[in-house]
């Protein structure tokens, strides 16, 4: 079923990605109504907190402050969580990370392993190392599950299976689960994911988490989630590995109070979302114990080095960027070749990939500054996207291929002309009847050759004026001026 | 009130009819324009690009060419947004002390047309006259980028013979985002064929907005639609009187 690649280093440039996506109605429905419905919730609780720009002030600065000092922020996450009887392991990349779990689960001589709430798992293709060590993973969370089960793909940060409608899912888990007669009611299929999943939660004793949160004071994590499987997966395994981000640390635990007020609005559109687990390390005789901690750089530290682009961790994934995108809405989140979508994947994944890959992303934008406004840490990704263009401009103008290609050279050529009134002068005098080739007897262009095919595909353009303003100005009487 | 105009590149190109209105309109209000002849662009569609060093290139003639303004009116207001949310990077990336500090006492001094009148001039009521049916755009860069809020609608709910028609999901993007529309082309029109939906719904006469760039994409696909609505810049509405018609717009 899925021909989708999420893995930026191999995945088509996005507007080539986007392409299968626009020709789907089916798909393009699915994403603007849950997005629709999303945005609703969240802008309805969003207007009922009257000091949410000093909350967003607030986290913003709490992130900022945790990412100012995150080398002594993570030592203290770590010896606290150590202390609570935790095992904190570092992991410098991707490679790294899937090597310290795979180590783990085989010391467990873990068969399968059951997981919940790990994006980065995604980030670091965990599942297919699993698997070459032959480890079955088995995804808890109710979306994810649907998506493993049809050879799908997430494409949204909180909804993944956004782009999968009713129907579909009760055709996966007929198919998947033997259930010829199931019915498309929402609440039978709920009921046959639950037994589903209640087997694996009662017999599989090793999972994998992510993390919303790590309090650097108390070496605690925090996951949050709607189902109550996160709970499961947290509690009744024998053995739990929680894999984060560095980037997920938080000095103190009552910045929890304002961190979680935001995300679950910014999230799903509730106060507060209905599961929050908060555990720090080993508690004896109750849930796993044994914990360990992957703490994974994968380029994140490289981001941390970087003025501008350094707002990009203080991201908590909410999504809140992706449900208000005109883009996303569009396109959905498979098109962006990555588990990260919508803006803040257009901003996230080039710079996880020092730009060598991904080139295509910080351009997937019109620049609208919808993401900026709904973003509850303030990152300013707008900025930040323009940021990532010129990086990749200065990587590729050097390159003897763009010396011909009709981009560059236009940007070129338009610079010299800006840079000098005769010459821009010129070049409106040239364009003028250059462009009388290609306008129609309406006065209109409704075709134009190479660059320009790109707008008159579906926009006409009407045909240059006989006389430029600064023409008209010029034969003004100049009396009283 | 003095005030130079800088009519941005495209207007000057594409669209002196809205260069022209705005001379009526302002002069009609009391203020005296001058036009700088050595005016190009803002730098905006090279900074939005990733070309930052011909943006500043730009940005520096700019800055250079209005530091004795007493003010600067655009007619656009994502080139507005431009000066101020990318000039102050660009200037303390790549400006002399010198070009930045005359950078930081221009800056206040640069409006958008719609502030300008409002905001510098006090007036809501331009004294126009525009016997039509207007939906009015509101243009990302003016809404979140310059915060213009109302001021537009204000200066629309004043003109005689205008009736306003609410423009559903105005806050949405039209999906022009300068090179993205061909950059993005098909993700573009799509966003495009959203907004047309939501502009031929309300079945104005003409769709507004403070910036020509997004209306020349909407107008585009309207005309390729022969969808009857037109397209206007707000300068010419504002500019229409009981004397003389919107020209352009006739």
């Amino acid at each position: 079923m899925s021909q989708v690649i999420l893995d930026p280093r191999v995945a088509p440039p996005f507007p080539k990605a986007a392409l299968p996506v626009l020709r789907n109605p089916q798909l393009r429905k699915n994403v603007a109504h849950a997005t629709d419905v999303i945005q609703a919730k969240r802008a309805r609780l969003v207007a009922e907190k009257t000091d949410w720009q000093e909350l967003r002030t607030a986290a913003a600065s709490i992130k900022d402050e945790a990412l100012a000092n995150l080398d002594g922020y993570l030592q203290q996450f770590e010896e606290r969580c150590v202390a609570a009887g935790g095992v904190v392991h570092w992991a410098w990349d991707a490679a790294e990370a899937r090597r310290i779990i795979i180590d783990i689960l085989r010391e467990e001589q873990a068969s399968d392993v059951i997981k919940i709430k790990t994006m980065t798992s995604g980030e670091i293709e965990l599942n297919p190392a699993l698997a070459a060590a032959g480890i079955e993973a088995i995804e808890t969370d109710l979306a994810e599950l649907i998506l493993q089960l049809g050879q799908d793909e997430p494409s949204h940060i909180v909804v993944p299976a956004l782009h999968v409608s009713r129907s579909q899912v009760r055709e996966i888990f007929a198919r998947k689960m033997g259930l010829e007669n199931l019915s498309d009611d929402p609440q039978t299929l709920a009921a046959a994911a639950r037994t589903f999943l209640r087997k694996k939660f009662l017999s599989v004793p090793t999972a994998i988490s992510g993390a919303n949160f790590l309090v650097a004071e108390t070496g605690s994590v925090a996951v949050v989630e709607s189902e109550g499987n996160g709970r499961m997966c947290l509690t009744l395994p024998r053995t739990l590995i929680t894999l984060a981000g560095i980037e997920k640390v938080i000095p103190r635990f009552k910045d929890l109070e304002v961190m979680l007020q935001i995300l679950a609005r910014s999230a799903t559109g509730e106060r507060m979302n209905p599961y929050t687990s908060v555990w720090s390390g080993v508690a004896p005789g109750d849930g796993p114990q044994k914990f360990h901690v992957v703490l994974l750089d994968n380029g994140r530290s490289a981001i941390l080095g970087k003025h501008t682009e350094r707002q990009t961790l203080r991201c908590i994934r909410c999504a809140a960027c992706l449900n208000t995108c005109p883009v996303y809405r569009q396109t959905g989140g498979h098109a962006y070749g990555s588990v990260y979508g919508g803006p803040i994947g257009a901003i996230l994944t080039p710079q996880l990939q020092r730009l060598e890959h991904a080139q295509s992303l910080p351009y997937a934008s019109s620049l609208c500054g919808a993401c900026y406004e709904v973003c509850p840490v303030k990152i300013n990704i707008p900025e930040i996207l323009i940021e990532l263009r010129a990086q990749v401009v200065n990587k590729e103008r050097k390159k003897v291929a763009r010396f011909a290609d009709p981009m560059y050279l236009g940007m070129r050529a338009a610079n010299w002309f800006f840079t000098d009134s005769r010459r821009f002068r010129f070049a409106q005098k040239w364009a003028r009847i250059g462009l009388r080739l290609f306008t129609g007897k309406d006065g209109w262009i409704h075709s134009l050759p190479s660059l320009g095919a790109k707008w008159t595909m579906t926009r006409d353009l009407r045909g240059l004026p006989q006389q430029t303003f600064r023409e008209w100005w010029a034969e003004q009487p100049k009396e009283g001026r | 009130m003095r005030a130079s105009l800088f009519i941005t590149c495209y207007n000057d190109t594409l669209f002196p009819e809205t260069g022209r209105a705005a001379v009526r309109l302002l002069e009609r209000l009391g203020v005296t324009l001058d036009f700088h002849p050595k005016q190009t662009c803002c730098g905006q569609m090279h900074a939005n690009t990733g070309f930052r060093s011909e943006a500043y290139a730009q940005a520096n003639r700019f800055v250079r060419m209005y530091q004795d303004a007493e003010a600067v009116v655009i007619p656009s207001s994502s080139c507005v947004a431009m000066v101020r949310d990318q000039y102050p990077g660009l200037m303390q990336e790549l400006g002399t002390p010198k070009l930045q500090e005359q950078f930081r006492s221009l800056l206040p001094r640069v409006y958008e047309l719609s502030e300008f009148i409002t905001d510098k001039l006090g007036i809501e009521d331009v004294g126009a006259y525009f016997p039509h049916t207007v939906t009015y755009h509101a243009s990302c860069h003016g809404l979140r980028g310059l915060h213009v809020g109302d001021r537009p609608m204000r200066l629309l709910s004043k003109v005689k013979g205008l009736e306003l028609i609410p423009l559903e999901n105005v806050d949405r993007c039209c999906g022009f985002g300068g090179t993205f529309s061909i950059k993005n082309a098909e993700v573009s029109s799509a966003m495009l064929s959203g907004k047309l939906r939501d502009v031929l719904s309300t079945r104005a006469e003409y769709c507004t907005a403070l910036d020509n760039s997004c209306l020349m994409h909407i107008g585009g696909a309207l005309h390729r639609e022969f969808a009857g609505t037109r397209t206007v810049h707000i300068a010419q509405i504002l500019a229409s009187t009981d004397a003389t018609s919107a020209e352009g717009v006739a």
